[in-house]
């Protein structure tokens, strides 16, 4: 097993989302899964092989400094669940 | 108990001066309304996209030319993953292990020796945004609200080599640094506003030790004082925790500046992983040796030079005019107040004497200082031509401050015009002599001492405005008749 | 007039003929709307209201004598990851389930300028993670061609809308094979432009580097029109190709006499179903009587490629999906007493399972200990996989394989992650190396339609859309409707 319930919950957390008790069996197994199924990577040489994070051979794409008015007030707020003093209201910041 | 060395190293933010954000084309300008200077791209809108503000790589390049780094040709970003509401994609878009400068220094002055501080890398990122508290403080409150109109606004990270070993160095390297992002016009330099603010890494390591000890990062370091305060306090506490037989965990702590004390910033097991990948939403930047060299053409004046400059111009001693050169605005003000006067040694006197105790007792800076440039430079004339004394000026002086007039009606309206009236002056000669015919006596008999009682005399007779170096020449006369 | 039966090409001559109004044909999209949607579930929001607004402007444009764009007044429809100013854009997501955008999609800022019509936004995998879109927060999407099958995904509603005559023409996006897979399920054509071709600013990010917004058609020449509307410059997206975009429709010749179809034998391999095999090399039987050269070509680390994706995807997603914290929009939970807490419960409610299952993923592979193993060689196999096919294209101008190993299954929403994500197989690997594919029908097996997918160079659209047409032209397929059966 590549990972335990107990390391798919500090994943979990990483990544703000819950695995519910009731299904960390079922999750971890099929994460485990995906991750055995990855081991055939391992088959590959790829020593001084240069990462592909692009396709795309360009670079140097840069925008003049130049400032726009951005949205309204209103549509920035639009979606807003919860908002006060202009702002986008959350419940405090600290646990 | 054992002796131990002090450890620092800083991680400088610094908020760049562009018209608009690093990655979408909102201003940058500062206090307005909560989420007025906002887009999809910095509200972090599903769909938005980034794109590079040109400005930002310029400024990049030019404070890393600045501070004696090597520019890299090939830039990448990389996103810097950690959940915060004032994120606004939660996640940061930085330069992870391919940032734009690398292997810099600066020289700091700290007693007589020079020393060199390493600067290990510069990168660029975005700021986030603002949390507005219901409450006083984080802790008191049950809500916040978050302003977006700092998110997004260019940043540069100056991340030094530990190589400070005290408060005092930690400080002189970022007045410096400060002093250089100011010159080079890429940063206000506010530390109260927060364009620009540090972190200090410090640690603590016994004498005969090889190996630097476990370092605490200390955050919220927003006045010199404050980190200068933080590194003291934080020093005592690891020395504190070590010689109780404990150890130093490597955290990230918070310098509250009421208390005078670090606290950790640890929640719960909450470890920091910030998964860093290259930005996919970014294509690379290159940065060839013409770009290089074209920023390095039009790099401003930098302390070091003017320092040169205003000594060998200005005559002024390399103390003096290191200290002159400490600060844009102060350089900037010598200049002007130049203009004014002949007599750089002692304008320079006067700003690192009382103009400085002065900025220091307000607790501002040059730009806040009441007295114009000119005034202060016709203050200096006015003594060197010896129209006031340099006690006397200093009357004029705290009038000065409180009512920017010009100094010679200051002069006139408090009546310390010095007297140099040579009839006036004689007659005053005269008297005194007259009152003293012992120090006559004392004078013939070889006393030179006496010279200096009758020049206080007359001085006490004239309530200070009498022209010391004339009476003097009179009085000698007069002796020798 | 069944005026939904038409190719949006045909449509357009009508109009500017004045034989029919844009207003007609919209009404008369709405009410085969009317008609099938109970069965075929392929919209999430309508826009009857605008459209109708929208096609009488451009009746009046006609009326007027002036020149029309060739998708003007012709009804489409947008994949709901495709950001619509004011109008809902959901991800068919629980999370975005009342998110208005408070901004134009680049591909739809272009469309409008066309003055073309947007009848709704449509039924989709959530966030495009799946290829059924049975991960949808809110409707399975029915296969057209038998409503108890899949119509394929993350673009299942776009392929289904148009292939039910419930749009002309519209909108996918294809990260992983999200257009083509579809279309192959669905019996129509699909095409995922070069990586940069078409602007992302507005599609709701899966995976950056892979992304590419794409048209769902009824046959090669409005995938070409579309395409046409949709390429080029965009200043707000980075990785958008500052490349001349040509006319495509000038590329359907219909003529490959010479033309070198490479075939790739990995992508006729165990798993691949016999039937659809057979289908497939009776296509290449065609294309050779058509004067085309049938070359065989190897792409060896294509086994490679599926893992590599679902390496790489969810951990670009893992940091794209981050944004859904119940801060600015989307689903909050309200009973959180913290930002913290509020954000996981947000999230965890928010999104279903499969998305968490990639985000986590993603996280995994980014965290520190794995990286390297993981997501760096992933981006390594990613390079391997560039080079087979730069050299497979030194001996042939198109590559021909399937779009799908199998034909669209049942809806029963059991199978096992690995199983499904190993279907993705011929699609995978055009993502990840960035170049145009598309998807186009070539026959059927069992009543069900078999995709026929055609890889191009980069930027080489004009290629692929030249060979799909010349096999489009010699057969029927796209001719016959579906028979919207089976329930
Ligand atoms: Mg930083
Ligand atoms: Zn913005």
């Amino acid at each position: 097993m590549k990972v335990t319930a107990k390391e798919v919950r500090h994943i979990a957390n990483l990544s703000r989302l819950t695995v519910p008790d009731s299904e960390m069996e079922k999750f971890t197994e099929q994460f485990n899964q995906i991750l055995n199924y990855a081991d055939i990577l391992q088959e590959l040489d790829t020593n001084g092989i240069v990462p592909t994070p692009y396709v795309l051979p360009i670079s140097n794409v840069l925008r003049e400094d130049i400032a726009v008015e951005g949205v309204s007030h209103e549509d920035a707020l639009l979606n807003a669940p919860e908002v006060h003093n202009g702002g986008f209201k959350v419940p405090r910041v600290i646990e | 108990m054992k002796n131990y060395i002090t450890v620092v190293g800083l991680e400088v933010h610094a908020e760049l001066k562009t018209k608009s954000k690093a990655f979408c084309s909102c201003s940058t300008s500062f206090g307005s309304e909560p989420n007025t200077h906002v887009c999809p791209v910095c509200l972090g809108m599903p769909g938005a996209l980034p794109v590079l503000n040109k400005q930002v790589v310029e400024f990049a390049i030019r404070t890393g030319l600045a501070v004696n780094c090597e520019i890299q040709r090939f830039n990448k970003f990389d996103r810097k993953n950690y959940f915060y509401p004032d994120l606004s994609k939660n996640y940061q878009i930085s330069q992870f292990d391919k940032p734009i400068c690398l292997g810099g220094h600066i020289d700091i002055h700290v007693g007589k020796e020079p020393k060199r501080i390493g600067i290990t890398r510069i990168h660029m990122e975005e700021d986030a945004g603002k949390l507005v508290h219901s409450g006083s403080t984080i802790k008191t409150s049950d809500s916040s609200a978050v302003d977006y109109n700092r998110a997004g606004v260019p940043l540069i990270e100056i991340v030094s080599e530990p190589d400070m070993r005290s408060a005092a160095e930690a400080r002189a390297y970022l007045e410096k640094l400060k002093a250089i992002l100011e010159y080079i016009d890429v940063c206000d330099c506010k530390m109260q506003e927060g364009s620009i603010r540090c972190d200090a890494n410090i640690s603590v390591m016994s004498e005969d030790a090889t190996e630097f000890g476990t370092r605490a990062e200390i955050k919220n370091l927003n006045s010199f004082r404050a980190l200068e305060r933080a590194i003291d306090y934080e020093v005592e506490r690891q020395i504190e925790l070590i010689e109780d037989g404990g150890h130093v965990v490597q955290e990230t702590r918070t310098w509250d500046d009421a208390q005078g004390m670090t606290f950790s910033m640890r929640s719960k097991e909450e470890a920091h992983d910030y998964r860093y990948f290259p930005e996919p939403d970014l294509v690379p930047v290159e940065i060839d040796d013409t770009w290089i060299e074209r920023v390095k053409s039009e790099l401003p004046e930098l302390p070091a030079a003017r320092q040169v400059r205003l000594m060998s111009e200005k005559g002024l001693q390399a103390y003096d005019a290191e200290n002159i050169v400490a600060t844009k605005a102060m350089a900037q003000y010598f200049d002007d107040a130049a203009k004014h006067t002949d007599d750089a040694k002692g304008l320079a006197n006067w700003l690192l004497g009382d103009v400085s105790a002065y900025l220091n007792n307000e607790n501002i800076e040059i730009d806040k200082f009441p007295v114009t440039p000119a005034h202060l430079g016709e203050l200096v004339t006015l003594i060197k031509k010896g129209v006031l004394s340099s006690k006397l000026a200093k009357k004029v002086f705290v009038e000065m401050v409180k009512d920017d007039k010009a100094p010679k009606d200051l002069v006139k309206d408090l009546g310390l015009e010095q007297v140099s009236d040579s009839n006036e002056l004689q007659k005053m000669v005269d008297e005194t002599l007259a009152e003293n015919p012992q120090s006559i006596a004392d004078f013939k008999a070889g006393k030179d001492r006496a010279v200096g009682f009758l020049v206080g005399q007359i001085m006490k007779k004239s309530r200070g405005k009498a022209n010391p170096a004339m009476i003097n020449e009179m009085l000698l006369k007069k002796l020798k008749e | 007039m069944d005026l939904y039966k038409n190719a949006a090409h045909e449509l357009h001559e009508k109009l500017v003929k004045k034989e029919i109004s844009s207003v007609e044909l919209t009404i008369s999209i709405y009410n085969r709307i009317d008609q099938v949607e109970d069965s075929v579930k392929a919209y999430l929001t309508l826009d009857k209201e605008n459209a109708l607004e929208q096609a009488a402007k451009v009746d009046k444009i006609i009326a007027s004598g002036e020149k029309i764009a060739p998708l003007a007044g012709i009804p489409g429809a947008i994949k709901d990851n495709i950001s619509t100013k004011g109008l809902r854009t959901t991800c068919s997501s629980k999370m975005l389930e009342n998110f208005t955008p408070i901004y134009d999609a680049h591909v739809i800022q272009k469309l409008r300028a066309d003055e073309t019509i947007f009848i709704g936004k449509t039924n989709m995998d959530e966030f495009a993670m799946g290829s059924t879109t049975e991960t949808s927060y809110f409707q399975t999407t029915h296969n057209p061609w038998n409503l108890e099958r899949v119509p394929g995904g993350s673009s299942g509603g776009s392929a289904a809308a148009v292939v039910a005559g419930e749009a002309i023409w519209s909108l996918g996006s294809d990260t992983g094979g999200s257009i083509r897979q579809p279309a192959s399920f669905t019996g129509c054509v699909g095409i995922k432009p070069t990586y940069g071709r078409v602007s992302r600013y507005g599609c709701v990010a899966f995976a950056s580097s892979l992304d590419q917004i794409g048209p769902i058609t009824r046959d090669v020449t409005d995938a070409a029109t579309v395409l046409n509307t949709i390429c080029g410059v965009c200043t707000m997206d980075s990785t958008s190709l500052h490349e001349e975009v040509p006319d495509f429709t000038k590329a359907l010749t219909n003529d490959v006499k010479g033309l070198r179809i490479g075939v790739p034998k990995e992508y006729y391999a165990a798993g691949l179903d016999p039937k659809v095999d057979g289908v497939l090399k009776k296509a290449l039987a065609d294309y050779e009587a058509m004067g085309a050269k049938i070359v065989d070509v190897s792409l060896p680390h294509t086994e490679y490629a599926v893992i590599t994706y679902y390496i790489i995807a969810p951990a670009e997603a893992s940091a794209n999906l981050a944004r859904f914290d119940g801060v600015r929009y989307g689903y909050r939970d309200m009973k959180a007493t913290s930002a913290p807490e509020m954000t996981t419960a947000s999230r965890t409610e928010g999104f279903g399972a499969e998305v968490k299952r990639r985000i986590m993923l993603g996280t995994y592979v980014l965290s520190s200990g794995y990286y390297d193993a993981y997501y760096l060689k992933a981006m390594q196999v990613r390079t391997l996989i560039r080079q087979d096919f730069a050299k497979a294209f030194e001996q042939c101008d198109v590559l021909l394989t399937p779009t799908s190993p199998v034909v669209a299954y049942p809806i029963d929403g059991k199978m096992d992650p690995l199983a499904i994500y190993l279907l993705d197989v011929c699609t995978i690997p055009v993502n990840l190396a960035g170049l145009p594919g598309i998807s186009i029908p070539a026959g059927f097996v069992d009543g069900m339609p078999v995709g026929m997918q055609l890889i191009g160079k980069v930027l080489d659209e004009e290629t692929i859309l030249r060979a799909a047409y010349a096999f489009e032209q010699s057969h029927d397929y796209h001719k016959v409707m579906a028979p919207l059966g089976g329930k």
